[in-house]
């Protein structure tokens, strides 16, 4: 080995002590965040939930008993209902709407660019200014959308003061504010299928329906899947709205599992049983989160 | 020529129902500003009117006198700012460390942050206050985190833990894994440290992704609402969207100051959109919708 080659192998070796150092230093802010403020809550979230916290005294352990409570509740089982009726609203009528506004969006237009940023306006605002807006839009008398009904003779109920119509409000103002992001999924979905197949697919003769049942829906199924996941993460997890249109109201029909969360957390100060609902609703989102990623990965 | 007249009479609908489709998505922003800017006397006797003739800043006036809407605009700007500020540079900083790197400990760390993008918010929401407010030596607390507020009430309650998100790592990674090796090989015979290579090779050529990154950022810090809710709750640190749920809460009937509050709570995200959209499409793009 001469001189040159040796000063090489010690100069590579160098490098690769330096890159170890510095590499595991630039990394290191996101993993101690990471160790500080989701690793570690992970572990008390847990731990706090076999106790009787409440901030200002010494949390005792009280082994399975806020598990058991749980399933005599009679406000958890009213949260979980309601969080599953906004779901069972919300998701088929968010998908249908931004898949048939992806739908209308993809031709061949210059102006298309123009109606897309319109469409999706809405999803810019807060929620919680999205949702002021509509508590104006919902007033019985003065509001937008009575006064539009009133136009064809409609008498426009009050939207968020009858217990049966405050989540159907709440899905309404849902899905004006969102529909524009998954339509911008399901835009790039369907950029994403070749035009050769519905070349092909006139050449034979086909009519529109035939293609969207043989050729688009085929090949959007695991876009489908995704937004569908997502917008059930998403619905298992709605606060906002609830809080700012109805504060739960009227007689608790939109109190949702967060909401409820947050109650007996942060007002109520049962930070033990907060956390064990917490945990049972992260069940539920993990079982989610777990077919999400499946589908994102599967060859569909 | 029939075909001619039925693709004429197609293009028609779809320009009526496109038209039709805007004005729902458009309109309630139009009449959220008129609102705004309408005497209250005129709100309510013709409330659906979009133009009036007596255009007035008493609302803004009378929202501004009755909450400090502008300190908490100043409050929102510092802390969104401060995200995209800490965001983009630790973001693209671990990003560039895990595609360009190598390092012991690469895989297992990245495979932990991945992990975190698993669990949602609400799991963490009870336990993330606590460790916040028993911080050993900050805000009054002694070394064992005891006897003061610690981080709760102030800029870093948001700051800290928000500093650097899994996503921005993952974000800005997807980036620097497109640009080739062998810039920084040559740099690095060259005698430059890792860091300057990252900072004056690397990053100048991802510039637009660090962009996206950044709008997205401010964005959702701008907009959230639950956190700051928990953390800061004193008068004079709350967010303009705490601030605006409070001013609805307690003036619920005042119409008029509220949609003019509404309307500074929309302004900022509003008018990066406008001057900013072709980092907003490709942003959108990549991480799909807003939750």
């Amino acid at each position: 080995m001469n001189i040159w080659e040796r000063d090489e192998i010690l100069k590579r070796k160098d490098y690769a002590a330096k890159q170890n150092f510095m590499g595991r230093l630039f990394v290191a802010p996101p993993v101690i965040l990471f160790l500080l403020f989701t690793l570690i809550p992970m572990v008390m979230a847990i731990g706090l939930s076999f106790t009787d916290y409440d901030i200002i005294n010494a949390p005792n352990f009280v082994g399975l008993r806020n598990f058991k409570n749980i399933f005599t509740d009679e406000f958890f089982f009213i949260a979980l209902r309601n969080t599953c009726y906004y779901t069972v609203l919300y998701v088929p009528l968010g998908l249908l709407l931004s898949l048939a506004a992806a739908l209308f969006l993809n031709v061949n237009k210059k102006v298309v660019s123009l109606f897309r940023t319109l469409f999706y306006l809405p999803v810019l605002s807060s929620t919680v200014a999205t949702a002021t807006l509509w508590f104006w839009i919902l007033n019985p008398q003065l509001g937008l959308l009575n006064g539009l009904l009133g136009l064809f003779g409609i008498n426009g109920p009050a939207w968020l003061y009858n217990s049966r119509l405050a989540m159907i409000s709440i899905v309404m103002m849902s899905l004006w504010a969102g529909f524009g992001g998954n339509m911008m999924i399901f835009l790039s979905g369907l950029k994403g299928i070749p035009d050769v197949y519905y070349e092909a697919a006139r050449v034979e003769g086909a009519g529109r329906w035939k293609m969207f049942t043989k050729i688009t829906m085929p090949l959007l199924t695991k876009t489908t899947f995704l937004v569908s996941t997502m917008l059930i993460i998403g619905t298992f997890q709605v606060f906002d709205q609830a809080y700012i249109l109805t504060k739960g109201g009227p007689g608790n029909a939109t109190i949702t599992l967060v909401y409820y969360i947050y109650n007996q957390g942060f007002n109520n100060l049962d930070m033990g049983y907060a956390s064990s609902i917490s945990l049972i609703l992260f069940a539920i989102i993990l079982v989610m989160t777990i077919i999400n990623q499946k589908i994102n990965k599967a060859e569909i | 020529m029939w075909i001619n007249v039925k693709r004429k009479f197609r293009s028609i609908c779809w320009y009526i129902g496109a038209i039709l489709i805007a004005l729902m998505t458009v309109y309630p922003f139009l009449w959220m500003v008129s609102t705004a800017f309408k005497p209250e006397a005129e709100i309510f006797s013709n409330p659906l009117s979009l133009f009036s003739a007596n255009f007035s800043f008493d609302n803004f006036r009378a929202a501004l006198e009755t909450i400090p809407f502008m300190r908490y605009f100043m409050n929102s700007m510092i802390l969104a700012v401060g995200g995209v500020i800490t965001n983009v540079f630790f973001g693209a900083l671990a990003g560039y460390s895990f595609a360009k790197l190598k390092f012991k400990g690469r895989k297992a760390s990245f495979s932990l942050l991945l992990s975190s993008m698993m669990i949602p918010g609400v799991v963490t929401m009870i336990p993330q206050f606590l460790v916040l407010k028993n911080f050993p030596l900050a805000g009054g607390n002694n070394i064992l985190g005891q006897g003061g507020q610690g981080f709760i009430n102030s800029y870093a309650a948001i700051l800290l833990p928000g500093a650097v998100g899994a996503f921005a790592v993952f974000f800005m990674k997807q980036f620097f894994e497109t640009l080739p090796d062998d810039l920084a090989e040559a740099a690095r015979v060259d005698g430059s440290s890792e860091f300057r290579i990252f900072w004056q090779i690397y990053l100048p050529l991802i510039k637009p992704a660090a962009i996206t990154l950044g709008i997205m950022t401010f964005q959702s810090g701008w907009n959230s609402f639950m956190w700051p809710m928990i953390v800061l709750n004193s008068k004079e640190m709350m967010t303009i969207q705490v601030g605006l749920a409070t001013f609805q809460y307690q003036y619920n009937t005042k119409y008029g100051p509220l949609m003019a509050g509404t309307v500074l709570a929309t302004l900022p995200v509003l008018l990066l959109f406008i001057f900013a959209q072709k980092y907003y499409v490709q942003g959108i793009a990549l991480s799909g919708s807003k939750e």
